[in-house]
């Protein structure tokens, strides 16, 4: 199995300008009983985005008409909590590609890089001038250049690099996963089994 | 240089350091359940590939199981689907359960360290954030996602990068009605939710050696909710006394080597740390949450902080908190004790003392959870079924249960809890449940008198 191959991408955002988004949030516990994956994205920020009847809270980002795009730009402390990789299932389900934050969760930026879901750290200005940018104009595009580590507002011109770890960055722009790496190196592992005490 | 007792540990179980990336790391114990584990299964048949090492994973169904009943069929289709998913797939991949109403079935960061499963200076993953709670043996202990499942039942190993280390002091003793959750609560309020992400934490000082095992469980068991990966404890005569006899405790000879070893394990005098932070245990009274996060917590008698960012305001709204405001006195609708963080038989045992002889407050609606099922027969066997039964509270059976209602143990909606568990995010608890976070001793004031309480 691999994953989907990332390269660069040019579109809009969905902002959800909150801080601590835990992963509760993303995908409430009552939503994880599936035994394969598929469908997570319709749960995705299933109490923030529905009320108790069910109907679509029309304040919230995902379901303002305003907003859309590849991108989901949240704030400083993004997938807290729960190691559940439904949370990064449930955001590419939905159709993102990428996440950018001034900060993340480390359980979730893995689980995120192992399904192809690009995180993407930016420093707090960076952050704060993006929402700002999509609040005055919804269309706002923002770039990302996998190859370059480059992300880049359009319309202010406003750009950073940003860090991922170059074996990662490897497997993303070739779509390979862990677990194929890991077979390859069996001989290893069981090696260094026998070295155990 | 010296070596800390976390690069002692992950060094020895590095098989392959990557250029510019993560380690291939060694995994010693693996703990699986059903809701993290279905799609990492699913992932080897479409490989077409068994599990590597059937003899290193463990099984138990907790998150999802009902704390009533536990006899009969459980009602919920999709959650009998789970536990019956784990069944199958440990079955065909020989891999040892502890299936419902098994006498070793529990919450499986309980049944772990209980049967002597978790042993110090041992790799220790599971699908489960509070997978940390491990580290209170001395073992690398952490949380993974289900591809990581994935890649540990397919090679036993998975791909991490070294994450950095932090060592947080406590000096002096805890006070009276001051317990090892009040001393962890206090530690998350003063570095907030994300203080420790990108770290590991060791916890060093009086405060943390002169607690029982399962005190010091229910201090790693929350290293994530600052960010921490984990957190970990050097084993000492307290950690060895603990797992001398245990089901899965080495023996004979083989326990003599093993304890040479684990005297090994501690932070040399001149290791270096990334970061280092120092408290006083004098400092820390009985602690409470008052927001949406572990982060937002502070000792009882306070008031509530006052802030004006935007999420902040949104958790008070939630919370229907007022800052500048005690909390004191704010009536309770559901008291909740158990889960991984306090669970075990060392919390149900405070909290039957403390109610012993009172009877809970008429509109209070009290959960009390056993970890496991020798949590449960122990508590029985110890007569705190009966002190629970004349203060009007019934002991259910172990599971995950209210902690994240994935069962039946829903809050209703707008209902405040306070729950002796880990997480007081929105809905937690059920769908528009508000949690405030407490220790078993303050649960145990609270349910008597309805309302937040100082438990001294």
């Amino acid at each position: 199995m691999s994953i989907d191959k990332f390269t660069t991408i040019k579109t809009p955002c969905v902002p959800i300008a909150i801080e601590n988004v835990d992963t509760d949030q993303i995908i409430p516990a009552r939503f994880l009983k599936a035994t394969e994956r598929k469908g997570f994205g319709d749960n995705l920020f299933r109490d923030w985005r529905y009320d108790k009847n069910n109907q679509p809270i029309a304040l919230f980002p995902l379901n303002n008409p305003k907003y859309s795009g590849k991108i989901l730009v949240g704030g400083k402390n993004f997938g807290s909590g729960s190691s559940r990789e439904h949370a990064a299932w449930a955001i590419y389900d939905y159709g993102f590609k990428v996440v950018v934050s001034s900060f993340f969760a480390d359980i979730f930026k893995g689980n995120a890089l192992n399904n192809g879901l690009l995180p993407v750290q930016v420093s707090e200005s960076f952050l704060q001038e993006l929402f700002a940018e999509i609040e005055k104009n919804p269309d706002t595009e923002v770039e990302v250049n996998l190859e370059k580590q480059l992300v880049q507002i359009a319309s202010t011109g406003r750009k950073e690099t940003f860090e991922i770890n170059s074996y990662k960055k490897e497997c993303l722009l070739k779509g390979y996963d862990d677990i194929d790496y890991l077979l390859s190196i069996k001989n290893k592992i069981e090696n260094y089994e026998k070295t155990r005490l | 240089m010296g070596k800390t007792l976390f690069d002692k540990v992950w060094d020895a179980h590095v098989v392959e350091t990557i250029d510019g990336g993560p380690h291939v790391l060694y995994i010693d114990k693996h703990l699986i359940h059903e809701v993290t584990s279905p799609v990492a299964f699913l992932g080897l048949d479409n490989r077409g590939i068994k599990v590597f090492r059937p003899q290193h994973t463990v099984a138990t169904p907790d998150h999802n199981v009902p704390t009533i009943n536990q006899d009969l069929p459980i009602k919920d289709q999709l959650s009998k689907m789970q536990v019956d998913k784990l069944t199958e797939n440990t079955t065909n991949h020989g891999i040892t359960l502890y299936g419902l109403n098994h006498p070793y079935q529990g919450v499986v960061h309980v049944i772990g360290p209980e049967l002597g499963i978790t042993q110090p200076g041992m790799t220790i993953v599971c699908g489960d954030s509070h997978t940390a709670t491990h580290g209170a043996f001395g073992s690398v202990a952490f949380g993974i996602g289900t591809s990581e499942v994935e890649m540990v039942l397919a090679t036993q190993c998975i791909m991490q990068p070294k994450p950095k280390k932090m060592r947080i002091t406590v000096t002096g003793k805890l006070g009276k009605g001051v317990t090892a959750k009040d001393l962890i609560l206090y530690i998350i309020s003063k570095i907030s939710a994300s203080g420790g992400t990108g770290y590991f934490i060791e916890y060093a000082g009086e405060a943390f050696t002169s607690l029982s095992m399962e005190g010091r469980m229910t201090v790693c068991n929350m290293s994530i909710e600052c960010g921490a990966r984990g957190g970990l404890i050097a084993p000492d005569e307290t950690t060895f006394e603990y797992l001398k006899g245990r089901e899965f405790s080495p023996k004979g000879a083989a326990w003599d080597k093993k304890l040479a070893y684990w005297k090994t394990l501690y932070s040399d005098k001149d290791a270096v740390f990334d970061k280092e932070i120092m408290f006083d245990a004098a400092n820390i009274e009985p602690q409470i949450t008052y927001g949406t996060n572990p982060g937002m917590g502070m000792g009882i008698t306070q008031t509530v902080p006052v802030q004006t960012d935007v999420t902040y305001k949104k958790a008070l709204e939630y919370m229907k908190v007022e800052a500048g405001k005690p909390i004191i006195n704010t009536p309770v609708d559901y008291v909740f004790v158990g889960s991984c963080t306090n669970g075990r038989i060392e919390d149900l045992r405070q909290f039957a003392n403390a109610v012993k002889g009172k009877k809970k407050a008429g509109h209070v609606t009290v959960w009390i959870v056993p970890g496991s099922k020798q949590v449960e027969k122990q508590a029985i066997e110890e007569g705190l079924d009966k002190i629970l039964a004349e203060a009007g509270i019934a002991l259910r059976q172990p599971g995950c249960s209210a902690c994240l209602a994935m069962n039946d143990d829903k809050v209703p909606e707008g209902k405040l809890a306070v729950a002796t568990s880990n997480r007081n995010f929105e809905g937690r608890q059920g769908p528009g449940s508000r949690t405030m976070l407490a220790s078993p001793l303050t649960a145990a004031a609270v349910a008597i008198a309805g309302k937040i309480v100082d438990p001294r």
